[in-house]
């Protein structure tokens, strides 16, 4: 076997020291802002329809880290492939799914996406390429390897984007992912969105290394560290990483550095970690917050804001008033779709 | 004195080979090393070595001689300064093959009791009524169930593109078991992949290429391994259509050997039949003969849903009638009667067919005629079958190498009990593996097992006699 090609160690956290990330364009920033909005928003309003008792089971929150799927989404083309665990709501609304149809799985009705036999963990929409939305932690990574696998057996370009957590980074499952991934040269981004907590645990007191962006360097994957919460460095470094995949170079690894703002799932009490922290984060590096900053000092109006807002709010809201006015599944869904 | 050397056990469950080739000539000095000869198993074309040194004095089985039994001399070695003429002082054939070493030894002829893995030459070719999918006076051809179930994927191949299988050793080596022998060359590298060592993860990745539309069929080593990526199976392939109402489905095979080889212990010897038939979403297949496992390996290809596909090690080389017919395709969800009675129904499937149809020949011989029905596939479970024939027997008997407890037979036992309550003359009985990890030694695995002569007892019991 010939040398590795690619030094792994070298590339890691060029970009974060590269300075600021290239500018987006106002059409940019505003389709950042709205997307981004949309998922606060629709999850703030899915946090109040738990508490109400309409959404039951486990419902994990996005709320914190709309930048990484906002910005990946927006380096990805048709035909590219999304795959994430449980905390799936904000990739599926990135991915162009209907709110109203989400909101409704999630309130376990027959408009749901699954038609209310999923839950909040396990929606598809093949119409718009998103396979799910899978509960058990670090499973995605290999079936969004095989999503790989099948657009190199079918010699098209297409990527597979196989998010995961930092918790799930640490399962055996993805190491085999890895290997056969660089193995065979398959296109498959690997997003690694280290939200500093995997439920209760810190990252330092989980992982040996917890520099994700390295955990290729064995397999001869690149990997880099990108500021998560800005999404024009994620878009930036998405693209690097789509190309490398579309170039058939093999796997490409992001550790979107960023932060759940609530807890691990609506059960929480997030004990484990300050009020301070969270707040820290919130004032110092929200995404939405910083495209709106951005915009502002771009003389864009607080009212043409304010109207994306509105424009958002009424989605959200139409979403929830028709996951709470759709009807149950009917009872003889029951014993529908175990078999095709 | 002169040493024999005799034809070696190169592989658990050999029981005879082919000798492909002598690489010495009689006369030639031999020392210990020496590559001899070449055996040919129905797995894999193996180099038999010298361990003790000398003249190579006579070969006893010519070289292209087939079906050679183990342990039977193959030819003989002199020792420094004897010659032709000492040949016939032969005694003991006390000489080993290194590779023979931790074979085991040939079935004693004497043995009366149903062995666990029925000798090469015994094996009991069931007597198959033939399917009703076949017209009559259609050509058979004898195979081996390896090769019925290497036809039935290389069929599937060539009908459809999407159709590929991944796995390790399936690729280069032709298959740990010989089963994926030739598709290499015929289908190339993209379509019949080696991977690493790593079941759950690439029993994930299958799953993935599944869900994008993509037809793989993973080939578990053993089903032993399969535990390792038992998640994917069913938290992955098995749940994902439900979850996701009716959008997402996943047309995969998960295939490979299942239950007890021979002497290879405990965590090499387990049976998963009622692991996986526990699990809605899955379909559960279990062939016995030739014919089955073509016929139902090539609709577990086309079944859109995950299908698991449990060979069994002991039954590949087994040869049996394959009907010569373009497209053989066996409805899974089907059970067959294999043999047809009216005193007792004896219910098994896989290699517990082999109990199951030599018990049935010793209790005719009593004068008790067992109907003999072989399930196929476990999951969905062909109940109509098992309880018409229980209506007209009144009797039942379960026979599976798996454990007794929430296995496959206490399922049979329920359903009987649930639809047929009223038609029983005595309780269902069943005869299982025994409630242990499977031990190594021959006489105890022997008895951990199931035996055609547990089967006659529970029959003639449950028929009062």
């Amino acid at each position: 076997m010939a040398a590795p090609k690619k030094t792994a160690t070298k590339e890691q956290g060029q970009d974060r020291d590269n300075g600021p990330p290239p500018e987006f364009t106002r059409e940019q920033e505003l389709a950042a802002l709205r997307d981004m909005l949309l998922i606060r928003r629709f999850e703030e309003k899915a946090g109040q329809l738990y508490g109400m008792g309409a959404i039951g089971g486990f419902c994990h929150l996005y709320i914190g880290q709309e930048a990484v799927v906002v910005g990946m989404q927006m380096a990805l083309k048709e035909g590219d492939q999304v795959i994430t665990g449980y905390r799936d709501h904000g990739h599926m609304l990135a991915c162009g799914m209907d709110a109203k149809g989400v909101m409704a799985e999630l309130t376990g009705r027959r408009g749901g996406y699954s038609k209310g036999k999923g839950g909040s963990m396990h929606m598809f929409s093949m119409e718009k390429n998103f396979f799910g939305g899978h509960g058990i932690v670090g499973a995605q990574v290999s079936l969004g390897t095989g999503l790989a696998l099948a657009n190199r057996y079918r010699g098209n370009d297409s990527v597979s984007v196989a998010y995961f957590g930092d918790g799930a980074a640490n399962q055996g499952q993805v190491y085999e992912s890895f290997n056969m991934a660089e193995l065979w040269k398959l296109p498959v981004i690997y997003v690694i969105e280290n939200n500093r907590y995997a439920m209760g645990t810190a990252v330092s007191r989980a992982s040996a290394q917890t520099d994700f962006s390295k955990r290729g360097i064995s397999f001869n994957i690149p990997g880099e560290q990108v500021d998560g919460m800005d999404v024009r460095a994620v878009k930036a470094a998405g693209e690097k990483a789509v190309a490398w995949c579309r170039e058939g170079k093999g796997p490409y690894i992001l550790e979107m550095q960023t932060y759940r703002y609530r807890g691990h799932s609506m059960s929480d009490p997030a004990k484990y970690r300050t009020r301070e922290e969270v707040e820290k984060v919130r004032h110092d590096q929200d995404p939405i917050e910083q495209v709106r900053n951005r915009l502002l000092a771009a003389k864009v109006s607080e009212q043409d804001l304010k109207a994306i807002d509105a424009d958002v709010r009424k989605i959200v809201n139409e979403a929830a008033d028709f996951a709470q006015a759709d009807p149950e599944p009917d009872a003889a869904e029951l014993y529908t779709d175990v078999y095709r | 004195m002169p040493i024999q050397v005799l034809m070696p056990a190169l592989s658990p469950t050999m029981e005879k080979g082919n000798l492909a080739k002598w690489l010495k000539k009689e006369g030639e000095a031999i020392k210990s090393g020496d590559v001899i000869a070449e055996i040919e198993t129905d797995k894999a074309t193996m180099e038999v070595e010298a361990t003790d040194e000398g003249t190579l004095g006579k070969i006893l089985i010519p070289e292209g001689t087939a079906d050679v039994a183990v342990n039977t001399p193959i030819a003989t070695i002199l020792a420094d300064g004897e010659t032709a003429a000492d040949l016939g002082k032969v005694a003991a054939p006390a000489a080993e093959m290194k590779a023979a070493q931790s074979a085991p030894p040939a079935e004693p002829a004497a043995s009366v009791q149903a062995s666990p893995a029925p000798t090469g030459v015994a094996a009991p070719h069931s007597v198959a009524e033939p399917d009703p999918e076949v017209p009559a006076g259609t050509e058979m051809v004898t195979q081996t169930i390896r090769e019925a179930l290497r036809d039935a994927m290389a069929e599937e191949m060539r009908r459809d593109g999407d159709v590929f299988i991944m796995g390790e050793e399936v690729a280069e080596y032709q298959g740990a078991y010989k089963v994926t022998q030739g598709l290499l060359q015929e289908f190339g590298a993209r379509r019949v992949m080696d991977t690493p060592i790593t079941e759950h993860g690439f029993a994930g990745i299958g799953v993935g290429a599944a869900m994008a539309g993509l037809k793989p069929i993973v080939e578990f080593m053993t089903f032993n391994f399969a535990m390792q990526a038992i998640d994917q199976i069913i938290n992955s392939a098995a749940k994902t259509l439900y979850m996701s109402g009716g959008q997402m489905g996943c047309s995969i095979v998960f295939r490979g050997p299942n239950g007890a080889a021979a002497r290879v212990a405990a965590q090499h010897s387990q049976d998963y039949s009622s692991w996986y038939s526990h699990i809605p979403g899955l379909k559960v297949v279990a062939p016995y003969s030739a014919a089955d496992a073509k016929g139902l390996l090539k609709a577990a290809i086309r079944d859109p849903n995950p299908v698991i596909f449990l060979e069994n090690e002991v039954l590949y080389g087994h040869s049996g009638e394959v009907p010569k017919l373009d497209d053989y395709v066996i409805p899974i969800g089907k059970a067959r009667i294999a043999r047809s009675g009216k005193d007792v129904t004896i219910i098994s499937w896989s290699n517990g067919m082999t109990y199951a149809l030599k018990a049935a020949d010793e209790l005719a011989k009593e004068g008790i005629e067992a109907e003999v029905i072989d399930l196929r596939t476990l999951r969905p479970m062909d109940t109509d079958t098992i309880i018409a024939s229980v209506k007209k027997t009144g009797r039942a008997v379960t026979v599976e190498e798996g454990w007794a407890q929430s296995g496959v037979g206490a399922e049979i036992a329920a359903r009987i009990m649930e639809h047929a309550f009223d038609y029983l003359d005595a309780p269902v009985t069943r005869v299982s593996g025994k409630d242990v990890p499977m031990p190594y030694a021959a006489n105890l695995e022997k008895l951990a097992l199931p035996s055609a002569a547990e089967v006659v007892q529970a029959a003639k019991s449950v028929c009062y006699r």
